[in-house]
């Protein structure tokens, strides 16, 4: 097997006359933790879905763990972990019962002992006799991924895992996804937050079923080409409010005591602060990734 | 491609029953209704009633006609009350207001004095035969009573009957009995209670959203189809071996034939019925879907299948098509059985048309059962 879990090329998929997902290329390497960033209704999903058989792609072809996506979907259901966006273990079942269900189902050699293990490392000990309609959203996420995990996929697809689920718990999530990753474990992601995508190794940012941009945090930041500038003062709000309405400001908002003006074009970005930011003091700053994506998202609107 | 397994298929079962035991209600729902029914069903069919209202019409009076008069009432069956006219006899009838009519014909006093065995004409509403059923029976008790007021010379020598009774079933000419009720009902219940577990099934599985969970791991469609009819095999048995023992206790039945046998032949009647509403489970897009496609084969299965109506006496296309339901099959077969004692060689031919139906329907099930969410 070479090092790419995933490779496909020009994946398309309509619904209807609804095109989802649009000659979308994709190459995943092993250990990579690649982030699926992108709005509600671009495609992660059903992408997801076809890289794991659930959907066949209209068009296009590829691999994933050097299985064929189209001839081959019952090879890679056995070595990948698929965790759907709604949780869809069974709600009457216990946590050890939904395990032990899949430890059976992907016929493990050492099913008991494998469940344990896998209890032990997602500390769901005390959770095991319950019934998983019974867990709070942190606890479900954690039964989820560990039944993702347990067979010992090659590769993990996590369709939003996290939504809904509090900070700590979040922070722990990945914390475990980290480390899998670090034993090889390849994992596409998608999310919708910022501080998850910052801590993928790559980030693939889906607009209308189309990659629009892929690479690094940093990379993703830097090619973005987009210009912040930064105001610290008093009635920053309502100069916030003004510059919405100038030409050149694609975005201006308040964080915290700070206000962020963003656009592509530093000078006429200047000219706008000249004539609307008065009395306040102002510095360029690099851009966050959370302003490279509002950027894009914002691209997205208009280009619908 | 990987082939069927095994071990997934009893990873399969476990979790299904362990849902099954866990949903209480629904657990105690099959296992109570049946019951229910077949007590509310059963009783409503198979009750004894008495007191039915009967009109007696005859032209002049006599003292043969009171005996029997008298006797009837006695009998605890009839209710009396002298009418006047064949127009009000009809009329009568007709309303429902009268469940039989006893016609005592002119001269009738001296027809039983010389021996001249003459007629007396029962008519009886027989839209619900099992209601005047028992009544009808009753008539014979009454030739008892009649002799005893016969002049000596008569009664010395009943070689013959004093008075002859003829019994004009109206309106339903073939009279189904008591016992051709219950077990038909057996298998009525069954498939009510058969039909719907599985209806839900997939469906359920789909509207709850483990079904992509499911279909992302690595289970055939047959595997699954088999987990889902399994565990309800022996809940069904659970609710044939209750109804069976409340049919023996309350309602008499008799159990003439082999019961292993008819057990195993309920066994695939069961399973046709299980595999039925996989198919539909497989089809529908949501569970209200599924339960009326089964409320759609129900309908035929109660009306075609010569529970209600005599199967001989629907038209060669109607018996051709109620043939197609295991309902059909599987009533001939436990009727069969309990009531007349037939065996395997009398029951073979109605097994091997449900056991293809299962098999058809399972295979349509499978052909249907997507492996993607396309």
């Amino acid at each position: 097997m070479n090092d790419l879990v995933i490779d496909v090329s020009g994946l398309r998929k309509r619904f209807g006359d609804l095109s989802v997902v649009e000659d979308l290329t994709l190459q995943v390497k092993r250990g990579e933790i690649c982030g699926f960033l992108g709005a509600n209704g671009s495609g992660k999903t059903t992408t997801i879905r076809m890289l794991c058989g659930l959907l066949e792609p209209d068009a296009g072809e590829g691999t994933c763990i050097g299985f064929d996506i189209r001839r081959q979907a019952h090879d890679i259901r056995r070595n990948v972990g698929y965790m759907t966006q709604r949780f869809s273990l069974y709600e009457d079942l216990t946590a050890f019962e939904n395990l032990d269900f899949v430890a059976a189902v992907f016929e493990m050699p050492d099913r008991q002992a494998a469940v344990e293990a896998i209890i032990e490392r997602m500390g769901l000990k005390d959770r095991r006799n319950q019934l998983a309609s019974q867990l709070s959203g942190g606890w479900k996420q954690r039964l989820a991924l560990a039944a993702c995990v347990l067979h010992e996929p090659k590769l993990l697809l996590l369709d939003e895992p996290t939504a809904g689920v509090d900070v700590k718990a979040r922070r722990e999530f990945w914390d475990l996804i980290h480390d899998m990753a670090a034993d090889g474990l390849t994992t596409l992601v998608s999310t919708h937050y910022m501080d998850e995508a910052e801590r993928c190794s790559r980030i693939v940012y889906l607009a209308q079923g189309r990659i629009v941009v892929q690479g690094s945090a940093t990379s993703v930041v830097g090619e973005s080409g987009l210009v912040i500038f930064e105001a610290i003062g008093d009635g920053i709000d309502a100069v916030a409010r003004r510059m919405r309405q100038a030409p050149g400001v694609e975005a201006a908002g308040v964080f915290g005591r700070a206000l962020h003006v963003a656009g592509m074009d530093r000078a006429a970005l200047a000219a706008a602060i000249e004539s609307q930011g008065g009395g306040l003091e102002w510095r360029e700053v690099e851009p966050k990734l959370e302003d490279v994506f509002i950027h894009m998202l914002s691209l997205d609107e208009a280009r619908r | 491609m990987i082939g069927f397994s095994f071990a997934r298929l009893m990873a399969l079962l476990r979790k299904e029953s362990i849902q099954i035991v866990r949903d209480a209600t629904t657990l105690r729902m099959i296992i109570a209704l049946p019951i229910m029914q077949l007590f509310l069903f059963g009783y409503a069919i198979n009750s004894d009633p008495k007191h039915l209202p009967a009109g007696l019409l005859s032209i002049e009076s006599s003292k043969y006609e009171r005996t029997i008069a008298a006797a009837l009432n006695n009998s605890g069956y009839y209710d009396l009350r002298q009418i006047r006219s064949e127009a009000e006899a009809d009329e009568g009838l007709a309303r429902g207001d009268l469940l039989f009519v006893v016609e005592i014909p002119p001269g009738f006093d001296r027809a039983v004095d010389r021996g001249e065995n003459p007629s007396v004409l029962v008519d009886a509403d027989a839209t619900d035969p099992t209601a005047i059923g028992n009544a009808v029976a009753a008539l014979s008790s009454v030739l008892t009573d009649l002799n005893r007021d016969l002049p000596p010379i008569r009664r010395a020598a009943p070689q013959t009957p004093p008075v002859n009774f003829i019994v004009h079933a109206r309106y339903n000419p073939e009279q189904l009995t008591v016992l051709n009720i219950v077990p038909g009902l057996l298998v009525i219940v069954l498939t009510f209670s058969t039909l719907f577990v599985t209806t839900l099934s997939i469906t359920r599985e789909r509207e709850r959203g483990t079904m992509e969970n499911l279909l992302a791991m690595p289970v055939r469609p047959v595997e699954v189809m088999i987990a889902k009819i399994v565990p309800y095999i022996f809940i069904g048995y659970l609710q044939v071996g209750l109804i069976i023992i409340a049919s023996v206790v309350f309602f008499d039945l008799p159990v003439r034939g082999s019961l292993p046998l008819m057990l195993a032949a309920i066994g695939v009647f069961i399973a046709s019925n299980l595999a039925l509403g996989v198919t539909f489970s497989t089809i529908a897009a949501s569970q209200m879907q599924a339960v009326q496609l089964a409320q759609f084969t129900l309908m035929p299965s109660f009306l075609l299948s010569g529970f209600m109506f005599p199967f001989r006496g629907m038209p060669a296309w109607a018996q051709a098509v109620g043939n197609v339901f295991p309902t059909t099959h599987a009533i001939r077969i436990v009727r069969g059985m309990l009531l007349k004692g037939n065996g395997w060689s009398e029951i073979a031919p109605e097994i091997w048309p449900m056991a293809l139906f299962t098999v058809v329907v399972i295979a349509f099930a499978i052909w249907r059962y997507r492996e993607t969410l396309d």
